[in-house]
């Protein structure tokens, strides 16, 4: 089959190669390598830092979609479960000709040089959907996995849930523990259906040198429910996100949460925007983030009310642990409709001393009760978790402890 | 002796909140500190937790024998010494039951072969706390009164300390929680013969406990000292001011 209909997507790439994003630091995309140059396998090294950000390549009964760099090395078990349909992206664009309105509708392809090298440079990704009014049981698993130094990995990813169909994705991304520099550009379009629940969780275990630079965009239809939990608990060079999500249909809703401890250099802007488009319709984000060593963290979030009876409300809690960590939050609401409810609360302080002298009066050290106090701060309790999940992000958390991270051993 | 406090001087902010007290605590012993608001109870029960804040500017504080002066809070926990707080802070997203398990030395998330893992469940239900509910509940978050207090125990009870020190176990809780602190306290006595400091407005809370000795605060210093047989009628019928005053008196 022709790929002519991507032709007016390559030449609108083209012309964006250059285009900056709107916030962050600007990267040089020629610094990296587009094809893999290692034997993508699966060992007991992958499987394991695979795990760590939540997906278990051995749990035969989920579906689950694996790639490492450009290779998809998994794609399993989707055709036996009922109403679920998985596989690569490229594959489903052979497929259906019909996806190919779901593909560059949800974000621009020249947003920026990130989307365009997505488009010019694709490397796979997933497309998953959910059949009307199925409901599907167990997480759908997703792991990006970046196996190559040097390696720059742009995904294309689509996630459908159609008509009164719910689902749970659980995406992993990271890196292998022998690769040091790395990018991942992941696009990823999502569409939650008329009365349809989606669930997306994302999980992200970086290296001290991977850029990363996420371009995701969900449109929510009537009484749909999107949800997305973003978890960040390793240092990474340099982040940056911003999703969006377009509440387009009637009392459509999504909210956000994102957990993230920032430690070492990590530079990490992320943040999100909510578009009350339709009557009816509510937003919320809500974001964690403690902040240690030389981390410089921003929060972004924006809600935009734009119809009657539009709800939304954000909020960030930051805690900082070292004089040379920052936290910088910008909450903005947009009100553009006399009927719209928009609400902030942000506060950023350091660990409170009250809390750490109580657990040190128990016999408690001060750098285990430090770890605790950050535990409990980030403590997901996240809604539409999945209590596996819930269990893993925490044991994520618990290392926190355990490797003495956010306690005075680390340099501030 | 158990505690020995010599001529003791504490500051806060530069300020001095306690001028010189002198007190011993013999193994085994329990004493009430009474006085008025402001006279330095909480200033002495902080200062003996170890809080930074209170700064010892002189005298000492020898606990089972070794100075204590520049121990931190959490070593003098672990040589024994545990606070009741008069208000302590809720946190979420920490668990009660963890924090009891903490308390008894036992970590709730990577617990070691033979660790007691029913510790939290067993603290709980001696201060009548239903065990199962309040080990999974954020520490002290949505507590009243008196739960609070209790949650205090069932923590202090987890450290088998030598010394306790509780700080006003009785304000702000209602007769059934009076009841169940004062019994568990003294149960806990008679089965672990722990010394006590029981810092205190009341008479009804050291009814369940009956110290060997009652000591008086007042600005500072250690106003009265006698038998809880004596003193505790005088404070009832005429208050602090006048049995200081006097006391002076007669001295």
């Amino acid at each position: 089959m022709s790929d002519n209909w991507r032709e007016k997507f390559r030449m609108q790439a083209l012309q964006a190669v250059t285009k900056r994003a709107t916030y962050g630091n600007d990267i040089d995309l020629s610094d990296f390598i587009y094809s893999g140059n290692v034997m993508p396998s699966m060992d007991d090294g992958t499987k394991r830092r695979t795990l760590e950000v939540g997906v278990d390549v051995s749990d035969i009964k989920s579906g689950t979609y694996f790639q490492m760099d450009h290779a998809v090395i998994l794609s399993q078990l989707a055709s036996k479960i009922k109403g679920l349909e998985l596989m690569p992206t490229d594959v489903a664009l052979q497929r259906y000709e019909w996806l190919r309105e779901y593909y560059w509708k949800a974000l621009s392809v020249s947003q920026d040089k990130y989307t365009a090298v997505a488009e010019l440079k694709q490397t796979k990704g997933y497309y998953i959907r959910s059949a009307p009014h199925e409901k599907i049981d167990r997480p759908v698993q997703a792991c990006l996995y970046i196996g190559s130094e040097g390696m720059l990995q742009a995904p294309h990813n689509i996630i459908i849930a159609e008509e009164g169909s719910e689902m749970n994705v659980i995406t992993g991304c990271t890196v292998d523990a022998k690769t040091k520099k790395a990018a991942h550009v992941g696009v990823s379009e999502f569409y939650v259906k008329k009365g349809a629940t989606l669930v997306f969780t994302m999980i992200h275990s970086w290296s001290d040198e991977a850029y990363v630079r996420p371009r995701t965009s969900v449109i929510v239809e009537e009484g749909g429910t999107f949800i997305s939990n973003y978890v960040l608990i390793k240092p990474v060079k340099d982040i940056q996100s911003y999703p969006t999500a377009y509440l387009a249909g009637r009392g459509a809703t999504a909210k956000f949460n994102t957990i993230m401890y920032a430690s070492k250099d990590s530079i990490i802007d992320l943040g999100n925007k909510i578009l009350c488009m339709a009557e009816g319709t509510t937003g919320e984000s809500v974001f964690k983030v403690v902040a240690t060593g030389n981390s410089k963290v921003y929060n972004r979030g924006q809600i935009v009310g734009q119809n009657r009876f539009t709800k939304g409300h954000l909020e960030c809690r930051g805690m900082i642990l070292c004089p040379t960590a920052s936290i910088t939050a910008i909450p903005e609401l947009i009100a553009e409709h006399s009927d719209t409810e928009l609400s902030h609360e942000a506060a950023i302080g350091k660990l409170q001393e009250e809390q750490l002298h109580y657990l040190m009066s128990r016999g408690i050290s001060p750098d285990q009760a430090i770890g605790i106090l950050v535990k409990g701060f980030l403590d997901p309790g996240l809604p539409g978790l999945p209590e596996r999940l819930q269990a893993e992000i925490r044991g994520r958390l618990s290392m926190l402890d355990r490797s003495g991270t956010g306690s005075k051993k680390e340099p501030c | 002796m158990l505690l020995e406090i010599e001529r003791l001087h504490v500051s806060v902010e530069g300020k001095e909140l306690i001028k010189g007290v002198d007190l011993k605590i013999d193994y085994g012993e329990i004493v009430a500190v009474m006085g008025h608001n402001a006279s330095g109870k909480t200033t002495l029960a902080l200062t003996l937790a170890g809080f930074p804040q209170y700064k010892v500017t002189s005298g000492s504080i020898k606990f089972n024998g070794q100075e204590i002066t520049h121990k931190t809070i959490d070593e003098r926990a672990t040589m024994g010494l545990a606070l009741a707080f008069q208000s302590p802070p809720s946190i979420r997203g920490i668990r009660l039951g963890h924090v009891i398990s903490l308390a008894g030395g036992v970590n709730p998330w990577s617990p070691k072969p033979g660790d007691d893992l029913d510790l939290p469940q067993r603290m709980l239900a001696k201060v009548n706390l239903d065990p199962q509910s309040y080990a999974n509940r954020e520490l002290n978050v949505g507590f009243s009164g008196g739960e609070r207090k209790r949650s205090e125990l069932a923590q202090i009870f987890a450290m088998r300390p030598k010394l306790m020190i509780l700080d006003e176990p009785d304000s702000g809780v209602d007769i059934d929680s009076l009841k169940i602190v004062g019994n568990g306290l003294r149960e806990y006595f008679r089965s672990n013969r722990c010394s006590m400091i029981i810092i205190t407005h009341h008479r009804h809370i050291l009814q369940y406990l009956e110290p060997t000795r009652v000591h008086v605060l007042s600005g500072g210093r250690v106003a009265l000292t006698g038998s809880y047989g004596d003193l505790m009628p005088k404070i009832e019928s005429i208050g602090y001011e006048r049995l200081i005053r006097e006391a002076g008196k007669i001295e």
